[in-house]
């Protein structure tokens, strides 16, 4: 909701680009339409440029850094008019804000305008608390969840406490945490696929502490990841059921949870 | 050692599968996690240390010569000897040429990591002296002929049970029905074998956790109290170690050391810090009456000012593995060479090659835990990149890999093109996937659906929702 309040003078609405992230554009829209939500509820006017793919990071970390830099420039030129840059996802986000610069520092028709970008870009419910100064939703979400933090907004945006902060005012919603919250699911883009043994192995690791947790709904804020542990706990037959969890925030979890078969 | 870094992979999936080496590899995630995270908030000053850790050995590193030549100098000043050695053969040559020179058959060792990046023991034993390992984990895996799998907890991948059974092989010296069931029975009964040893060995070879320039001391940091008797006790003290332990002072030192132990075991100091200074004095009751350096480069100078400049600043604490995940999941002789987890991804391609050890760095979910922990704040997984990117510089990444990422990074910089192919792709496997949603199995995507679900999209792409939205169609 705006934080505005009717008595001030309402500020010019602030122009947000979303960038939509490869993985929520393809896998699950739903996700981008619940940031959409939560970012016009905090006064903002959102467009998607559809000049947008990808952040670049499966080519990043795999060591090709001239297809990442073509991605830097191409995402850089869609978003550089906006006020703000917003994904849902730590991971894109970090790379935006982390690593564009250094990508592009040896380019002098393009550093300064990665490091503009990369100041005013950010996760969204970072920027939501952070940034926007919101401090609570109007969503219910009858049920026990349990909050996995992903290794890229934790520890390369110091994404933790802005996520539990905002859960806490849904409305019926009670957050249970796992042991080793902040451990990797082992999803690591190309490295899961790359690494199939050990990757398994993290991720049944971890979907140990979320059945720990007693949680009936996993939550996250990075797609790979959410996508990793539903893949497995699917595969295990466990009950719990994983969202984004701006799907949650916005209250619309309508739209079966990720893996979940359609209802009709 | 014989590396195996090139078969990573194998040597990963059959450790995985180890359920032994699972048990005690849980060990490490409870055990040395909880136990620095307590150290370091009893210490309020720590992260500052870390930063002034950082500087400091920053400052060394950009000095290196400087501090080379006057750690050289007052070795000499004390009466001790420092062998320049470029490599690893060079270093064991040195070590062979000074045992051998005062005839000696036995030597003991404390524990030392660069002893093992040369295969030390093997050089020494393949020219008939013997040498003993006095740590009690290098004792222990010197008995099964297997390297460490951790560099400050070199049998961490073992069980109790499994060093009993080995002491029982072994030790045939003791009665049979002799208890060993407590770990103070294993350590009791490891001390009283190494003690005779100790006073009959010739020469005593350790490492060096730091050498310091201002007063040509080396020191290391042990629980055990193995390395003073490994160094004081034989008539020759050998320090191995490489050049890249050099601090400028004892001040230094300090600060350093303040953040070492806290960063390793979680301890506020190690039991034994002990700063040896040279050979015997006239007026010194006992001591070596000779000490050597082996001062190692092994391919470090060549890192010095490149893009791997940084990892020159590790101090070996070991806090990275600890925390690393994919160091929990697979244990350290996986990693194929000496040094295991974070550091040996980005090490162990410098010094014995990316073509050999290209698997280590590409084996992280770079999900940054080792940088987070590291006391003197190296960008593991950037480091890590870098070797990725050399890979792919030099093609030695796999052609499929580098295809694939061709034909998408195609894609993904013609956004039209793009958007109306994934659209179409998402529609056909949304389609396919809505019934169950998810799938077991898809073509190509064995290495995800072999362990777990794919869980299908919802069908319609954002764009071509957002689309719609726009034109007045809201979904």
């Amino acid at each position: 909701m705006p934080q505005d309040s009717p008595l001030e003078a309402a500020p010019a609405p602030a122009r947000v680009g979303l960038f939509v992230t490869c993985l929520v554009d393809t896998m699950r829209p739903s996700v981008g339409f619940a940031a959409v939500k939560l970012l016009e509820d905090a006064g903002c006017r959102v467009e998607a440029p559809r000049a947008q793919t990808c952040c670049g990071q499966p080519a990043y970390n795999s060591g090709d850094r001239a297809d990442t830099q073509a991605l830097a420039r191409q995402t850089v030129k869609a978003f550089e008019d906006f006020d703000y840059v917003v994904a849902p996802s730590g991971s894109c986000a970090a790379m935006i804000r982390e690593h564009y610069p250094a990508l592009l520092a040896d380019d002098p028709a393009w550093s300064a305008r990665a490091e503009q970008v990369a100041a005013r870009t950010y996760e969204l419910v970072s920027f939501l608390t952070d940034v926007r100064g919101v401090n609570a939703v109007e969503a219910r979400f009858a049920g026990t969840v349990t909050y996995h933090d992903s290794c890229s907004g934790l520890r390369e945006l110091g994404i933790q406490a802005q996520p539990r902060q905002l859960l806490a005012t849904v409305q019926g919603l009670k957050l249970s945490e796992m042991q080793d919250s902040d451990v990797c699911c082992g999803f690591g883009g190309t490295f899961c696929v790359k690494y199939p043994e050990i990757s398994n192995t993290m991720v049944g690791d971890k979907i140990d502490c979320i059945a720990k947790s007693g949680a009936r709904t996993l939550l996250a804020g990075d797609l790979g990841c959410l996508m990793n542990m539903a893949g497995k706990l699917k595969r295990t037959g466990a009950s719990v059921e994983t969202r984004h969890v701006a799907e949650v925030l916005a209250g619309m979890t309508d739209s079966p949870a990720i893996g979940e078969a359609a209802k009709d | 050692m014989r590396s195996t870094a090139r078969t990573f992979k194998e040597n990963a999936k059959a450790a995985v599968a180890d359920p032994q080496l699972r048990r005690a590899l849980d060990h490490v995630k409870s055990g040395f996690i909880g136990k620095r995270a307590k150290a370091a908030a009893r210490l309020p000053e720590f992260d500052a240390l870390r930063d002034a850790a950082r500087d400091i050995k920053n400052h060394t590193l950009d000095h290196l010569d400087l501090y080379l030549e006057r750690y050289e100098q007052n070795v000499r000043a004390n009466g001790g000897h420092v062998h320049w050695c470029a490599t690893a053969e060079d270093a064991r040559a040195a070590v062979l040429e000074v045992c051998q020179r005062v005839g000696a058959k036995t030597v003991t060792k404390g524990k030392s990591m660069i002893s093992e990046e040369i295969a030390l023991n093997d050089h020494l034993e393949a020219h008939g002296i013997t040498p003993i390992e006095t740590d009690l984990g290098e004792y222990i895996i010197q008995l099964r002929h297997e390297p460490p799998s951790h560099i400050i907890a070199p049998a961490v991948h073992l069980t109790k049970d499994l060093i009993e059974a080995d002491f029982r092989k072994e030790h045939t010296q003791f009665p049979e029905g002799r208890s060993l069931s407590e770990p103070r029975d294993l350590v009791d009964e490891a001390r009283q074998v190494l003690r005779d040893r100790f006073l009959k060995a010739d020469v005593g070879i350790t490492g060096a956790n730091f050498l310091v320039a201002e007063t040509g001391a080396s020191v290391i940091v042990t629980n055990e109290g193995n390395g003073d008797l490994t160094q004081v006790l034989p008539k020759v003290h050998i320090v191995v170690a490489s050049l890249e332990k050099i601090v400028p002072n004892l001040e230094d030192l300090s600060t350093i050391l303040r953040v070492l132990a806290r960063s390793a075991t979680g301890q506020e100091f190690s039991t034994y810090t002990t700063v040896s200074s040279g050979p015997k004095r006239a007026e010194d009751p006992d001591g070596p009456e000779e000490y050597h350096v082996i001062l190692l480069d092994n391919g470090r100078t060549q890192m010095l000012g490149s893009e791997f400049h940084e990892v020159l600043r590790c101090i070996r604490c070991g806090a990275c593995m600890n925390h690393c995940p994919v160091y929990h999941a697979i244990g350290g002789h996986a990693y194929g060479w000496v040094y295991p987890g974070p550091i040996g991804a980005v090490l162990t391609p410098a010094l014995i090659g990316v073509e050999e050890a290209g698997s280590l760095p590409n084996a992280s979910t770079f999900c940054g835990r080792c940088e987070s922990v590291c006391p003197m704040r190296i960008p593991l997984p950037k480091l890590m990149r870098h070797w990725r990117e050399r890979e792919f510089e030099r093609h030695l990444s796999p052609a499929a890999v580098r295809y694939g990422l061709a034909a998408w990074a195609f894609l993904a910089c013609r956004p039209a093109l793009y958007h109306w192919l994934v659209g179409l792709e998402m529609r056909v496997l949304g389609a396919l996937g809505r019934r169950k949603g998810r799938f077991a199995w898809l073509p190509f995507a064995g290495g995800w659906t072999r362990h777990r679900d794919f869980p299908a999209p919802q069908g319609k792409t954002f764009q071509a929702l957002w689309a719609e939205r726009k034109a007045g169609r809201a979904p």
